[in-house]
């Protein structure tokens, strides 16, 4: 059932020869973060080359993504494009003082899209905080994500109408709110119908930092004791901060599932199909009701872990070049160009559909100004509340008693903000 | 029309309130894109490249590179609309200053209205503030000045036309890099520095193949000289720096640290005549001394060093000799000298010399200038030195004797007026008392500025410094 693929996963460990790289690659210290262990166990359907893989141990893998014909990857490959360009263009909004913070998911597209477009629309989305492709694949607007950064909403888009929730970030927290509502669903009776548009599961995304939380270890019991259709799709993108993943497990990490009676596989993190495969086949589980699946999408972080972060503090230049040879964008391209399917203009098409996504960000976010400060007394409670009445009370005495007209100024503005 | 937008120093992390400006990419007259970086700047957390928020043409640098700017403050001015033509001769309404003081929609930048709101707004007398149901009064006709937040805006010029424009592109043309934007983000990804990229296309263009050909041939490579080397030299990313294509050569940008000690060195030794003068003394006395003072119970806390008598020795011959704490002020021609001893030590970082200095320590007594040297040497090795510890030095003592070296001729702090470089200590045989025995001997060098300081002055205080190295309880007549 699971663990019997067994792609040759060399391409990813394998550097030329000689080359620069080679003394890192080779020395074998483990808190490097790039050494890739070589497992057996990974499953690369798609080479840091473009080349596909195939062997008999992933056939049934390579079955799940067969239907992917030219246009299909070429649609991969503009939502990865996409979720790169609103990255990047969020980056420099927050570096221009537009947000307080941002979170990079550069390097992170193919699991993230991957996972993301082998889901069925009734399936439920509990995400972390840099889930910026998988918000997209659900419909979400990623002008709405950048509310939540600029500090003026906590959160920017209706859960219940992507089926994805607002962004956590209480590390691990929301894999237990995902468990919690996978037993909901086989409470409602959607799961096992066999019907495709009402089995119904459940995906959490989180890093490899967050399995070190109790939380998570709480959300894997209840799943496997519950055989709750949750899918655990971790990001192990080597990087819990500062702290590389050697400093938080001593196994690959998808292997802890295995002592919750948990069926996991590792996928590599960089190849959109490989992803794709994996979570069609978690999904098909749960949908079955067949339970839980552990994903670990071995991947790396390549940015920062957030805009507050200076990675060089921390990780070697050599390193990050390493997995740049292994961006998860660059492979679909060969892939599609060794294929046949790459197309000039739809390239620069593309290339000018992602210059009109940076625009719309900059005028969406320069636009939306500031939350008025009497409306952080708004949401603390459903209703009225004794104690924040009087709060606020004292605020606006206390803002009414300077002599110019700063205060009122800041409310004119919120106008127009929405 | 021109129209002239200001980028304020955002907060690059979370709740920082400063950064200092480490280096402009660009130069007034520049033509800037949209999320093209502009400016390099370090901040308690990191070194952090900002984008323009503009797509325009440079016209003022707002603060300079070294300066540390709190967050909020405008940095750069940019013309969006360069080519437009200047509006009816402009009453001298300040454009960039005017959307901000309608406080309307025309919110350029973000937070732009309210940023001056985090200055401190006067409160009303008590008087207005005794009932909460009192009304907001409406708004003054003229309210309270509030002082902008330095520096002050410069007004707004309006963009040269005609022949004019013509001459300034002219000029800029020299150092102006020709590139599509998807080729100056290609270089950017790749770490390649576009103004060095040969460009072959059409009108001195460079093209996205040059580009790669430029990133192919300065990608690392095994060193020709020495077989076997796995690892160019000095390949840090960090550095910028690049291995050239032959494999024996590794360049560096010069930025930063090196780049502000390069400049000030020039300056320094171009404009200021030189004289060295030395003299080899007999410390052995000042060594017993430091010896005691380290038992004492007093100085427990402190590290007492030779370095520290001898930047005592230094503040009483510049009490004995104020003359020599003096700076040559060109522009004013006038010497300027400095009733207070700001005393600066050099200092090796990791991050290059710095030359911070202990603020008024003519008013220290021994205990207090042991402590101002710990503090100054901690922040210098931890890499936190501002730029105003540096600032407004009168004098200065370098070291040289830490690294084993007898003496040197340390070339001036630019606007200082004199230098002791203080050499490594060792015991020779020396004359003592019609013998020759073993004493603990080192070098004094002094360098002055002779337009200045004759050199006699010199001599005086080099010689009452030695004086007291030789025997501290000569302190005790001058003190």
């Amino acid at each position: 059932m699971n663990q019997q693929h067994t792609a040759p996963a060399a391409d990813l460990a394998a550097e030329p020869a000689g080359g620069p790289l080679a003394a890192s690659t080779d020395s074998g210290t483990t808190d490097t973060g790039a050494t890739l262990p070589v497992d057996a166990d990974l499953l690369q359907l798609l080479t840091p080359t473009g080349v596909r893989v195939e062997t008999p141990e992933n056939a049934a893998y390579r079955e799940r993504v067969a239907h992917l014909d030219a246009d299909a990857l070429r649609g991969l490959y503009r939502d990865m494009v996409l979720t790169r360009r609103f990255d990047d263009e969020s980056t420099s909004l927050q570096r221009q003082g537009e947000l307080g913070l941002f979170p990079q998911a550069l390097g992170q597209e193919a699991a993230q899209i991957g996972s993301g477009r082998a889901l069925a629309p009734q399936d439920y989305v509990f995400p972390s905080y840099r889930e910026h492709g998988v918000a997209y694949t659900r419909g979400v607007d990623v002008a709405d994500i950048l509310r939540q950064f600029r500090g003026i909403d906590h959160g920017g888009w209706d859960p219940d109408e992507h089926n994805f929730h607002l962004y956590t970030l209480v590390i691990g927290s929301h894999t237990l709110h995902a468990t919690g509502y996978a037993m909901g669903v086989q409470r409602d009776g959607l799961v096992g119908t066999g019907d495709a548009t009402k089995d119904t599961a459940v995906v959490t995304y989180f890093g490899d930092g967050a399995t070190s939380q109790g939380d998570v270890s709480e959300a894997l019991v209840f799943a496997a004791v519950n055989e709750s259709p949750v899918v655990f799709f971790c990001q192990n993108n080597q990087w819990a901060i500062s702290e590389p993943t050697t400093k938080q497990s001593r196994v690959p990490i998808h292997q802890r599932a295995h002592g919750f009676g948990i069926p996991s596989l590792r996928v590599d993190g960089n190849d959109v199909l490989a992803c794709y495969a994996a979570t069609a086949e978690a999904l098909e589980r749960a949908h079955s009701g067949g339970g839980p699946t552990f994903i670990e999408a071995y991947t790396y972080r390549m940015g920062a872990h957030t805009t507050s972060d200076d990675p060089t503090r921390y990780r070697t230049s050599e390193q990050e070049e390493l997995w740049r040879r292994r961006d998860p964008i660059d492979r679909l391209r060969l892939l599609l160009e060794a294929e046949g399917a790459w197309d000039e203009q739809w390239a620069a098409d593309l290339e000018a559909e992602g210059d009109a996504l940076g625009e719309r960000l900059r005028t969406f976010v320069r636009g939306l100004g500031r939350p008025s400060t009497e409306s952080m007394f708004e949401h603390v409670y459903a209703t009225e509340h004794a104690v924040v009445t009087a709060e606020r009370r004292w605020f606006e005495e206390y803002e009414a008693s300077f002599t110019d007209e700063g205060a009122s100024r800041t409310h004119d503005q919120h106008g127009g903000a929405r | 029309m021109p129209t002239f937008e200001q980028f304020k120093l955002p907060d690059a992390g979370e709740g920082l309130t400063e950064a200092e400006i480490v280096q402009w990419h660009v130069a007034v007259g520049d033509e800037v894109t949209v999320n093209q970086t502009i400016v390099e700047i370090e901040t308690a957390k990191s070194l952090v490249e900002l984008p323009s928020p503009y797509t325009g043409v440079v016209t003022e640098l707002l603060v300079a590179e070294g300066d540390t700017v709190e967050v909020g403050v405008p940095i750069i001015v940019v013309d969006t609309d360069p080519t437009g033509e200047p509006s009816a001769p402009a009453p001298a309404a300040p454009a960039a200053e005017a959307p901000a003081a309608e406080g309307g929609g025309a919110v350029l930048v973000g937070y732009g209205v309210a940023e001056q709101a985090s200055a401190r707004r006067p409160r009303r007398a008590a008087a207005a503030s005794a009932g909460p149901t009192a009304e907001r009064p409406a708004p003054v006709a003229a309210p309270p000045a509030r002082a902008p937040p330095a520096p002050a805006v410069a007004p707004a010029r309006p963009a040269p036309s005609g022949p004019l424009r013509a001459l300034v592109s002219a000029a800029t043309a020299g150092r102006t890099v020709l590139a599509k934007p998807p080729v100056r983000k290609l270089a950017r990804d790749l770490g390649v520095e576009l103004a060095s990229v040969p460009a072959t296309g059409p009108g001195g263009i460079i093209t996205r193949e040059d580009v790669l050909a430029y990133n192919a041939r300065s990608e690392p490579r095994t060193l020709a000289t020495y077989a076997g080397d796995d690892s160019p030299w000095l390949n840090d990313a960090g550095t910028g720096s690049s291995v050239t294509p032959d494999g024996r050569q590794t360049r560096v940008p010069v930025k930063s640290v090196r780049k502000r000690t390069a400049e000030a060195m020039v300056q320094s030794a171009f404009t200021a005549p030189h004289v060295t003068e030395f003299h080899t003394v007999d410390v052995t006395k000042t060594m017993k001394l430091v010896a005691k003072l380290r038992e004492d119970r007093e100085f427990k806390d402190v590290r007492v060093t030779p370095l520290l008598i001898t930047a005592r020795a230094l503040l009483l011959a510049v009490r004995r000799h104020p003359d020599i704490n003096a700076s040559w002020d060109e522009a004013a021609q006038e010497i300027v000298y400095k009733h207070y001893v700001n005393l600066g030590i050099a200092a090796a970082t990791p991050r290059g010399l710095v030359v911070p200095n202990i603020k008024d320590a003519h008013r220290l007594d021994l205990k207090g200038l042991a402590q101002g040297l710990a503090d100054l040497t901690a922040t210098a090795r931890a890499g936190r030195t501002s730029p105003a510890d540096m600032s407004d030095g009168t004098i200065t003592i370098t070291n040289v004797g830490v690294f084993g070296i007898d003496t040197g001729t340390p070339i001036l702090n630019p606007g200082e007026a004199a230098i002791l470089a203080f050499g490594a200590i060792r015991e020779q045989p020396w004359v003592h008392k019609g013998k020759i025995k073993k004493r603990w001997v080192t070098q004094l060098a002094l360098s002055f500025d002779h337009r200045l300081v004759d050199g006699a002055l010199g001599a005086y205080v080099l010689a009452d410094v030695a004086k007291i190295l030789e025997d501290p309880a000569q302190a005790l007549v001058w003190g």
